[in-house]
């Protein structure tokens, strides 16, 4: 039982001082020459335009807020799907009914407006 | 699962479908109207579903108890709580009606999260299984940081939603850390099951104390029991009073509701041990928030203060554990709907003489009595009855309690209890002096302002609190029979 333990221990040891062992010889053994496109910000590759700290519209939120719902949905759905010829009545009447509440959620944002730019 | 089985017993949640089905009405109600002036006809439509679900709850009131799916359950505890919350509701929903412009404008939203926050606060009555437990808690909960801060217009609303939304989030984890760690005890995340599980020596009994003290965080949040208890008044004061009213009376019967099944019918064996800790926090609540209370100016702040010690003293039945005891409390819990609710109308109707401020300084209410006879009358009376004078409501809830207590032998916790009400008459009280025998500072100034009338529906607010807690008050025994505890 202990023994078991034993090479968690030396493995979790092995975890801190591999990765350790790798930054610091790096910073002793690595070649550094610095230029003005090295010290920039990363930015995927592409060079930055402008301030990095941009604000963001709230409104991205509220379109994040909807596509959450419906690739939760989706999630759900893609299981019920491929179970489709082993499910009783009383899943797929389950699984109507739980797209109808998010029907219901869809139209509701739609009409007050959330899917609108502005 | 058979099919069949999900309509077995479905009965032991309709008012919560009815709820469930009205709230999705109203929402399309709400996108099929034109213009601004369909928010009256949705505040009316609220009620009317409100009424519905009471009418749903009347209608399975006295059949013998029976559970629905291992998640819910109709006995009488249950149904009294719901009453309670639902009364509560249609209260709310009538104070709220004209009382801010963001229901204008966004009237859907708004009595939907209410209508939601009901269903919740509902489901949590009745819940017999940690899972509907934990859902139920975060039904109403969500609703509720949304509805505090449905006055933007006003930094101290969004003030409010930000503090209570990000404490009770981190309440709602601890709660449902708790509810594992029973799970693990017990072996299923069934009341009864976890009972039998730890009562015949199986499960895992270690795991219990250490559940029962992380649920205690999430039940104590809610209920604001003293170390849990910081937002209480920054959230009461900040939220627009109509959902401060409703809230302070929802949530504390919800959460109480659910506390004392969750105590009494999943882990009754082990009442010796958590009795003592809950004993010690009802008299720090019971103090705290006495002592706190003295020193407020603000009338909402005073009454989040005044919330805080009741729960005190409802935890005190709770520490009795026995079944006369939650029925007390769920008198209590009537009785205090009530008088809390009331006192907040009154509040709603004082702001509005003194310039819509979304609270009312306790300064200004010299000489009130005065001006507004008629309201100054009515929270005198809820004064009075909040803190305990007979013949009142509010004696009775404290009365019975007290008694359920002595009976289970913490005689202590009583005294602590009664040297408390006599330390509450005092803040109350001042209020009914303030407003009667004292004179506006700068009467000029007051003289001028002209007189604002109630709306129509928080006068009838204000008269049906009145006439509930003197008809309470002089005919306790009928309520007392009617509304019933845990195992009766």
């Amino acid at each position: 039982m202990l023994s078991q333990y034993f090479f968690i221990l030396i493995m979790s040891g092995l975890a801190v001082v591999l990765p350790l062992a790798a930054i610091v010889m790096g910073h002793f053994l690595g070649p550094r020459r610095p230029d003005e496109i090295k010290n920039d910000i990363y930015e995927s590759g592409v060079e930055t335009i402008g301030e990095t700290w941009v604000q963001f519209r709230a409104q991205y939120y509220l379109i994040g807020l909807v596509f959450v719902v419906f690739d939760v949905e989706a999630l759900f759905l893609f299981p019920i799907a491929v179970a489709y010829q082993q499910l009783e009545m009383f899943a797929v009447l389950a699984t109507i009914f739980f797209v109808l509440l998010l029907v219901i959620g869809l139209m509701y944002d739609w009409r007050k407006g959330a899917l609108e730019w502005q | 699962m058979d099919t069949a089985l999900l309509f077995d017993n479905a009965v032991v949640l309709l008012p919560e479908l009815v709820l469930a089905v009205g709230v999705m009405v109203l929402m399309m109600v709400d996108i099929g109207r034109r213009g601004q002036n369909g928010s009256q006809l949705l505040a009316g439509l609220s009620v009317a579903i409100l009424l519905l679900g009471i009418g749903a709850s009347v209608m399975i009131w006295g059949r013998a108890p029976v559970e629905y799916l291992d998640g819910a359950i109709s006995d009488g505890f249950a149904l009294s709580v719901r009453l309670v919350i639902l009364i509560a509701g249609v209260l709310g929903v009538l104070l709220s009606r004209n009382w801010f412009p963001a229901i204008e404008r966004q009237g859907g939203a708004f009595y939907s999260l209410h209508l939601l926050a009901v269903i919740g606060m509902m489901l949590m009555g009745t819940a017999t299984n940690l899972i509907v437990l934990f859902i139920a808690l975060e039904i109403f909960s969500l609703a509720l940081y949304i509805l505090s801060g449905f006055y933007r217009e006003n930094a101290r609303s969004i003030e409010a939603a930000m503090k209570y939304f990000l404490l009770g989030a981190f309440a709602s984890t601890f709660f449902v850390y708790g509810c594992a760690l029973l799970y693990g005890a017990g072996g299923s995340s069934k009341f009864t099951q976890i009972h039998e599980t730890l009562a015949t020596g199986g499960g895992n009994p270690s795991l219990v104390l250490p559940g029962i003290a992380l649920l205690l965080v999430g039940f104590g949040f809610k209920v604001s029991l003293v170390p849990f208890h910081m937002w209480t008044p920054d959230v009461y004061q900040g939220a627009p009073t109509p959902v401060t009213a409703f809230m302070s009376v929802g949530t504390k019967a919800a959460a109480f509701a659910g506390f004392f099944r969750l105590m009494m019918t999943a882990l009754p064996s082990f009442h010796d041990q958590w009795a003592m800790p809950l004993a010690i926090l009802a008299v720090l609540t019971m103090t705290v928030g006495n002592l706190t209370a003295l020193r407020q100016s603000s009338v909402k702040r005073m009454l989040a203060y005044s919330g805080i010690a009741h729960a005190g003293n409802i935890l005190i039945a709770l520490v009795a554990g026995t079944a006369a005891a939650s029925s007390a409390a769920a008198f209590y819990l009537f009785a205090y709907a009530f008088m809390n609710i009331g006192a907040f109308t009154v509040t709603i109707a004082l702001e509005r003489q003194y310039g819509n401020e979304n609270d009312v300084e306790q300064s200004r209410l010299a000489g009130a009595a005065e001006r507004f006879p008629v309201l100054a009358a009515a929270m005198a009376i809820f004064m009075l009855s909040l803190s305990g004078i007979p013949p009142l409501a509010g004696f009775f809830g404290k009365f019975l309690v007290f008694k359920a207590a002595v009976e289970a032998g913490w005689a202590w916790l009583v005294v602590i209890g009664v040297l408390n009400s006599a330390v509450s008459a005092y803040y109350y009280l001042r209020i009914v002096v303030a407003m009667y025998f004292q004179q506006p500072e700068q009467a000029g100034d007051e003289k001028e302002q002209p007189f604002v009338p109630a709306s129509r529906s928080s006068v009838f607010v204000v008269v049906v609190s009145v006439l509930a807690v003197v008809v309470i008050g002089l005919q306790p025994g009928l309520w007392a029979d009617l509304l019933r505890g845990l195992g009766q």
